[in-house]
């Protein structure tokens, strides 16, 4: 083990920065980090066990215990469960003989839960040693068991390949594009390399200018206009200069990225260079979620591929002195990463934990040094703005938001995938493309956007009205709206907190604990009002985005769909019922000394 | 008028919260002035015997008796006071709700250090005359609908002096920063 360690350690310099590819590898390599292993890598990069332990307890992939040879991660968002994934969970449980959270006795399979794998679009699905299995039925989970008991490798037990570039020897991959609508930036015709060609001619100066010309805003959700990012950085004092491309993609209900990340890498690479070029950068990183593994080698290779091209490396495109590289950093499973400092963090080989803001990532990111990030959607845009010119894409969409959107939409509708429309689409016209004209609520922007009803149906998706980082999950009439969705949103903020400002680390669960007493008919009138009053909290009282929408679930469902909440009020005069029972209180005590409960 | 009418009492506490109350020092002599007390160990007064006004709760619900006795206090009280961090968090006690009472038992009576000597027979106490435990140790208002909160491990005497009097006066309780910051 201490030669395998230290081999891996070598290959990235014994640079502690690089602990995330370190700890990646080893736990490839030996399916858990053990104990001696953090040892091992704690000597080798000259620093603290703890320090190697904090950064492993932090990401869902990291395990000090074996997970078994076989290691199922099924999704366990709403919408999984929409399409049957309880079904599809017993299954496996049945097969497998053993609980989800554990690994069978014969320590072959580990079956483990999940969050939004980006595979909403065709679920249930899961991630099986890397590999993802979309679109399961029982039937193929029992022939997944099977092959597993029988000791086939996991590539054996594949399906059919997916559409588009998912067949792609190097994708060799069974998900699917679902590209349901495409439109006139993201999927326009584009001959790779024609931007990098004409941004050679340009200057930085006027690269910025077309950027802001074009209006464009981040398309990550946040909506910060990109031009004055990089105008920021590029005046931002630093000896160098990174660009980060965000493919964290971790908002259950998103998965624009995996598609454009399949169909339109070169985008996202030419896109980073001129963000390089525009800032003066030497360094790009994409962050890739570890759910998208699979992609590694052909990503890798498209990276070659721009290398033989010379749109990456030295004199780019013959421009002398015009140097960039990119390196991928795979995450390790957690949404807190898609939060720009979190994930420069994450990049830095530690913990996901968001910085305190200011210094902004312009002024203080990477290594401390000025950085741009940038969502994988606004990058490829980029390409389309200097292909084009600013004024082009600005004529499109709304005042305040130009350009196109893609949404992935997903649930209670006739034809979920990917869609490339203009901001400035109405709810209903939505609807109406994607088959969902029956929805009873629609969540916008995922858990940590809002809840809409019908009488909302008139809105439009932009930022003036209802911004969107592209999650739309359309949920219909059969749903039990709080159990089914709030319930399972509130779930996610529980598992996804990084627990570092206390009332993102309690709130959620107290909260939860709420619905949860609600749901058992044991509501008060005033739990609404708590519920209301602490989720306001939640803006003012943590520092990063997720903390600060966690309670979003609950506070748009508690607007927009109040009636649901009351119903489950019974007695609506009742002052107090917290459903505590005395006799199932004291009955495991009185099983485990022996001795009949005397209430 | 006649005086108000406190009672008090400790659940699964450490008395710490009325060693507290008791450390409002002389004023206990005004305090008789203006309250009369019921139940409560201060006066020793074991059960009530009128309807009171105040009770004040001091620790958390461990065992069927504290329900009892909670439940005993917010029919005898018009307004129940939940006093310090057991009663209203569960405080020390709770620390153990993560553990299957099943655990706690055997650490406690079987497998625990101070065990091995003195239970050579393994018995887990099941007498019937004992209380029964709770799965996990309850807050008051989990139980029993509480009306207020005097927060603190244990509450500082002057706020339950404070409170006390903001209570029986009527007036509004003042509470500045610096009584309410714990850190």
């Amino acid at each position: 083990m201490r030669t395998i360690i230290n081999k891996i350690i070598e290959k990235f310099n014994r640079n502690e920065a690089r602990l995330m590819d370190i700890l990646l590898d080893v736990q490839a390599e030996f399916g858990l980090i053990s104990g001696d292993a953090v040892t091992l890598i704690a000597e080798g990069l000259n620093i603290s066990s703890v320090d190697v332990q904090q950064t492993i307890s932090f990401y869902h992939f990291f395990s000090q215990k074996s997970r078994g040879k076989y290691t199922i991660y099924l999704n366990d968002s709403a919408v999984a469960y929409m399409m049957g994934r309880a079904d599809i969970a017993r299954t496996f449980e049945e097969e497998c003989k053993c609980k989800f959270g554990s690994v069978t006795e014969d320590g072959q399979i580990g079956l483990f839960n999940t969050a939004c794998i980006g595979m909403n679009d065709q679920e249930p699905a899961a991630i099986i040693n890397g590999i993802v299995f979309p679109k399961l039925t029982e039937s193929c989970v029992k022939d997944i068991v099977n092959g597993m008991k029988e000791g086939k490798s996991v590539p054996e037990m594949m399906g059919e390949l997916g559409d588009g570039e998912n067949s792609n020897k190097l994708l060799n991959s069974m998900v699917n594009n679902n590209i349901m609508k495409t439109g006139s930036v993201l999927f326009s015709d584009y001959k790779n390399g024609t931007a990098i060609n004409k941004l050679v001619t340009m200057t930085p100066k006027e690269v910025i200018g077309e950027v802001k010309a074009s209006h464009i805003r981040g398309l990550g959700g946040a909506g910060f206009p990109t031009g004055m990012k990089w105008d920021f950085c590029s005046m931002a004092e630093g000896d160098e200069r990174f660009v980060l491309c965000n493919a964290d993609e971790g908002e259950p209900g998103t998965f624009k990225d995996r598609v454009i990340l399949t169909e339109l890498p070169n985008l996202i690479f030419e896109g980073m260079t001129i963000a390089a070029y525009a800032i003066g950068a030497k360094e790009g990183i994409l962050y890739l979620r570890q759910e998208y593994h699979y992609m590694k080698a052909y990503l890798e290779s498209v990276l070659d591929k721009l290398r033989e091209e010379n749109y990456l490396g030295k004199d780019i495109a013959g421009k002398i002195g015009f140097n960039f590289d990119i390196r991928i950093q795979f995450g390790a499973g957690a949404y807190v990463c898609g939060e720009e400092s979190a994930l420069i963090e994450s990049c830095e080989g530690k913990r996901g934990e968001p910085r305190n803001r200011p210094p902004f990532p312009v002024q203080k990111g990477y290594l401390q040094k000025p950085t741009v990030i940038n969502n994988v959607e606004t990058l490829c845009s980029v390409v389309k703005i200097i292909e084009n010119g600013g004024e082009w894409f600005s004529m499109m969409g709304t005042k305040e938001t130009a350009g196109t959107k893609l949404l992935s939409i997903s649930g209670d509708c006739k034809y979920p995938g990917v869609y490339e429309v203009e901001w400035g689409i109405r709810i209903r016209d939505m609807l109406e493309m994607v088959g969902g004209e029956e929805a009873y609520a629609v969540q916008v922007s995922g858990p940590s956007g809002i809840c809409i009803s019908k009488k909302d149906f008139k809105r439009t998706i932009c930022f003036e009205d209802l911004p969107s980082g592209g999650s739309i999950i359309i949920i219909g009439k059969e749903r039990n709206l709080i159990k089914d969705i709030v319930c399972n949103f509130m779930d996610f903020f529980i598992d996804e907190s990084c627990g570092s400002c206390v009332p993102c680390r309690s709130l959620p669960l107290i909260l939860k604990n709420k619905l949860q007493k609600l749901l058992d008919g044991n509501g008060v009138m005033s739990d609404l009002t708590d519920l209301e009053n602490w989720s306001k909290n939640m803006k003012a009282a943590n520092r990063c985005g997720l903390g600060q929408t966690a309670a979003n679930p609950i506070l748009s469902t508690l607007k927009n769909f109040r009636e649901d909440y009351e119903a489950l009020i019974k007695n609506k005069e009742k002052d107090f019922d917290t459903g505590f029972n005395l006799d199932a209180a004291v009955a495991a005590s009185c099983e485990a000394v022996g001795r009949n409960p005397q209430i | 008028m006649s005086k108000p009418v406190v009672a008090t009492t400790s659940l699964s506490g450490c008395f710490g919260c009325h060693m507290s109350l008791l450390d409002i020092d002389e004023r206990i002599l005004d305090l008789i002035d203006v309250v009369e007390f019921n139940k409560s160990p201060i006066d020793d007064i074991k059960e009530f015997t009128k309807q009171c006004d105040i009770g004040i709760i001091e620790g958390g619900c461990c065992n069927s008796e504290n329900v009892h006795v909670l439940k005993d206090f917010r029919k005898n009280c018009k307004i129940l006071i939940s006093l310090g961090e057991c009663a209203i968090m569960g405080g020390l006690p709770a620390l153990r709700n993560g553990i299957p009472i099943k655990e706690c038992l055997d650490e406690a009576y079987l497998n625990g250090p101070t065990a091995q000597i003195g239970n050579e027979e393994q018995i887990l106490p099941n007498d019937e005359e004992l209380p029964m435990i709770l799965d996990k140790v309850y807050p008051c208002h989990e139980v029993v609908k509480i009306d207020y909160y005097l927060p603190g491990c244990p509450p500082r005497a002057d706020l339950i002096w404070d409170a006390l009097v903001a209570l029986v006066t009527g007036n509004e309780l003042k509470l500045p920063y610096e009584v309410v910051k714990f850190d």
